[in-house]
């Protein structure tokens, strides 16, 4: 093992202050560069032709005459994009979906791309382009995608994790199964046992910023690309393989980036810039529509759930069951088995059974989103937690800290856990005063949990001393919610410095080794990892270096608060250096003093929360208005809590929005029916109270100093929270998300409940 | 050891949900798994995590493997 991990527990000086950002003024004055903001001489603009149709056969393209078009450089189709990838069905797929091959997929797939002189000119060659479409069946249900008679998307397509594997092709890609125990002799034990379904529907990041870049590919076969991701290191890996490129020659930097969210961890257009860029031999900038945006990137899956729960009179849980279908759009996906792997991870169920099945339709290609799969099948579990609560006659607080899993349960998926949170999450819920604010007429309250794994992976940083003492530190993980600002703080707690002497800056792919994409709640834990590794490095070199200016042997050297000092009583007269005099001499003690890290960042630590959410429902038009939210949450370590905060009110208010308002609605046809900010329609904040948070600080014993990311998990609890809120406000069980004041109108009148009959809570 | 498996990968050990094995290391571990069954080859192409004792291990393969360990293999997950 090159570093130790372990956990110590040491006092911090620096981490847990909460210093003002430092990207905060220039994305207020818009000086901040985003994906848009780069541009080149002579660069090129790019637009790109999409399906009008959900799945067409694609019998010809004619691009003779935007050719022709005065100020037209390239047009593109898949012929400029030939099939490299060698067998790799997910690189095949990404290739696909970056622009349609002989078949568009789903509404919005890309077919052909121009790059012309200005967006005018590219615009008007798009409608110069005649594809000649036979348009197919299609289907856009999840539910309506598994059923025989549905038109098969894929022949290739024979669904896995059965046995015997199908000989016929068909929507389903994969089965997983994951659980432990006997389920049937657990409902068998069981007093009560409840059976529910929910669907919710399909989502999107809804992230501000579009995406976008700026390709420009040289004569010699090398390139750069200034792009809006979430990862540099993989959008070079993927770019480069799709278009058969050296990585090395290759070289990706990410802009200032307007949110992410998981959506920014995959290609979607990048690749065509640069084969626009390559074929016109001009840098050329491609920035996508909103209506893009909503149509041709990842948004989340749909689903359809179903969930069966046994419990004791007492409260304990016997057995539990999901099944969960995921839509993953046009291509398989992964989203159900992770829906099996997080819906019952909250709790110590001792008999347990999740089937997830994966489904093929004709939407696009699904995507992470925050926590990807678990805010759905948390819908289903706390939802039905509330139901069983209720049936038993036991608070719902109680009857989930009854099962709440806690160090040494089993995860659904099967490992032990250690040390984590949730018990603590549920015991701060119980005593926190917002249980106790009074409920009036029409509103309700509502507790709900949630689960993510976090992931630590492949990071590298470089930390370089300058002459005059000041530090700089680059990353190679992008800064989506604080990287810059917590980094800083790490380096400088190392080093004993001030936290003002170290500027950070996110690398670009050509400066720094590869680092795995920021994603997975991995920033703060694995660069903050590595940042710790690498200001330790430096720490040796310094002692070094002052060994060599006090004439004592290294070994001699101690470092403590940013000074070196010679100890044993024999240098008790010699004096102390300081790390900015031992920089200030380093020219003649051996050159620059730096301090490297790569790792490996194996050890995450599971990230655990609990909610509660307040509404009042209008029973006259069923609209659901937030009136108090509180997030509890463990985050490990929080190194700036500004930024934790942060990231569970961000969170949360993604959830929400996923609760009350957000979904894609296909008509008929299979086309998209809101593609816009004005039909989607995400939380303001005048649609939110503010959000309280409680940073909770169980140590992870894998990090030195016991960090797990907290990116994600508080999007988990919210769409549960707000359903067991509205149930408790009027008496009614929403079972489909969003829960939108047309669905709970709808549900107040099947079961019969009038304004009036609403009660407090 | 016993090393547990799951979902995919279980169908990919012919259904085994556990099965004996001599390993050091998580590559050593991987290495007999799929030179057994061989149907796992695909599934680590596509991306296994190791679970020693708990601890979630998704890259290092060098990471050494107590005798006694509660193993899992498990499909190796992102995030968002």
């Amino acid at each position: 093992m090159p570093h130790d991990n372990s956990y110590t527990g040491q006092e911090f000086k620096v981490v847990g202050n909460r210093f003002a950002r430092p990207d905060g003024v220039d994305k207020v004055t818009g000086r901040a560069r985003y994906g848009a903001d780069a541009s080149a001489p002579g660069q090129l603009v790019a637009r790109v032709l999409r399906s009008p149709h959900a799945h067409a056969k694609i019998t010809k393209i004619d691009t003779a005459k935007a050719e022709r078009l005065s100020g037209v450089k390239a047009v593109i189709t898949s012929d400029d994009l030939p099939d490299l990838t060698g067998g790799d069905r997910g690189m095949a797929d990404i290739l696909e979906n970056c622009m349609a091959r002989g078949r568009a997929l789903y509404d919005g797939h890309a077919v052909a791309a121009v790059a012309a002189v200005d967006e005018q000119t590219a615009r008007k060659a798009l409608k110069l382009i005649k594809v000649t479409y036979e348009v197919l069946p299609h289907v856009t249900d999840v539910d309506e995608a598994m059923k025989p008679e549905a038109p098969v998307i894929h022949d290739w397509v024979f669904t896995g994790g059965v046995n015997p594997q199908p000989t016929k092709p068909c929507n389903v890609a994969n089965r997983t199964e994951m659980g432990h125990g006997d389920v049937d002799a657990g409902f068998a034990q069981a007093d009560v046992v409840i059976e529910r379904s929910y669907k919710t529907e399909q989502t999107h990041q809804g992230y501000i910023e579009p995406h976008a870049c700026l390709a420009s590919v040289n004569s010699d076969g090398s390139a750069e690309m200034w792009v809006t991701t979430q990862g540099p290191f993989s959008y070079r890996t993927v770019c480069a393989s799709l278009l058969g490129m050296d990585l090395a020659k290759l070289k990706v930097t990410s802009s200032e980036i307007g949110g992410g969210f998981g959506g920014k961890t995959h290609v979607w257009a990048e690749p065509l810039a640069l084969a626009l860029s390559r074929k016109a031999n001009r840098p050329v900038k491609l920035v996508m529509t909103r209506d893009e945006v909503f149509r041709a990137t990842g948004p989340t899956a749909s689903t359809s759930i179903d969930v069966k729960v046994g419990a004791k009179k007492n409260g304990e849980i016997t057995a539990a069951e999901l099944e969960l279908r995921y839509q993953g759009g046009a291509f398989p996906g992964i989203w159900g088995m992770l829906g099996c792997m997080t819906g019952f991870a909250c709790y110590d169920i001792a008999n347990q059974r999740s089937v997830g099945w994966d489904v093929i339709v004709n939407r696009p290609k699904v995507a992470a989103y925050r926590a990807p799969s678990a805010p759905m099948a948390a819908y289903a579990v706390e939802s039905i937690m509330d139901v069983v609560a209720e049936e038993i006659g036991m608070d719902p607080v109680d009857f989930r800290l009854k099962n709440v899993a806690k160090e040494g349960a089993q995860a659904p998926y099967g490992p032990i856990y250690g040390p984590i949170g949730i018990e603590s999450a549920l015991n701060a819920v119980k005593e926190n005063p917002h249980m106790k604010v009074k409920l009036k007429k029409n509103q309700g309250r509502g507790v709900a949990c949630g689960f993510w794994f976090n992931i630590g992976g492949q990071t590298c940083v470089d930390l370089n001393i300058g002459t005059d003492g000041s530090v700089n530190l680059a990353v190679g993980t992008v800064d989506v919610g604080g990287a810059r600002s917590s980094m800083g703080m790490i380096a400088a707690e190392e080093l004993g410095i001030d936290y003002e002497d170290v500027k950070v800056h996110v690398a670009d792919t050509a400066s720094l080794g590869h680092n795995d994409t920021t994603e997975g709640s991995r920033g703060t834990f694995s660069s903050g990892m590595a940042t710790i590794f690498a200001a330790r490095d430096a720490i040796e070199v310094l002692k070094e270096r002052a060994a060599q200016m006090l004439d004592v042997p290294k070994e001699s050297i101690q470092w403590e608060n940013g000074t070196a000092s010679a100890t044993g009583a024999e240098n008790s007269n010699l004096p102390t250096l300081t790390l900015k005099e031992i920089a200030a001499k380093s020219h003649n003690t051996g050159g620059p003093i730096a301090g490297h890290n790569e790792v490996t960042a194996d050890g995450a630590g599971m990230g655990f929360a609990a909610h509660i959410c307040d509404v009042e429902v209008d029973p006259e038009t069923g609209l659901t208005k937030i009136l108090k939210y509180t997030v509890v949450q463990d985050a490990g370590k929080a190194i700036h809590p500004d930024y934790v905060e942060g990231q569970f009110q961000g969170a949360a208010a993604q959830g929400i929005g996923w609760a009350l308002n957000e979904e894609y609605v296909y008509g008929e046809d299979g086309r998209l029916q809101n593609p816009g900010f004005l039909d989607y329609r995400i939380p303001v904040c005048s649609d939110l109270p503010f959000i309280d948070t409680m940073i909770l600080e169980i140590p992870n014993p894998n990090h030195p100093y016991g960090i797990r990311g907290v990116g994600e998990t508080s999007i988990v609890p919210p769409l549960g929270a707000v359903g067991n809120a509205i149930a408790n406000a009027t008496g009614v069980r929403m079972n489909h998300a969003p829960m939108s004041p047309i669905r709970v109108l709808e549900a107040l009148d099947r079961a019969g409940v009038s304004g009036d009959q609403v009660s407090a809570g | 050891m016993q090393v547990s498996l799951n979902g995919a990968l279980r169908s990919a050990a012919d259904g085994n949900g556990s099965v004996d094995v001599d390993a050091a290391t998580i590559r050593e571990l991987i290495t007999k798994l799929v030179d057994r069954f061989p149907k796992l080859s695909a599934e680590v192409d596509k991306g296994v995590a190791v679970a020693i004792d708990g601890v979630v291990y998704r890259d290092d393969w060098t990471v050494r493997i107590p005798d006694d360990a509660e193993v899992f293999l498990m499909p190796r997950i992102a995030g968002g």
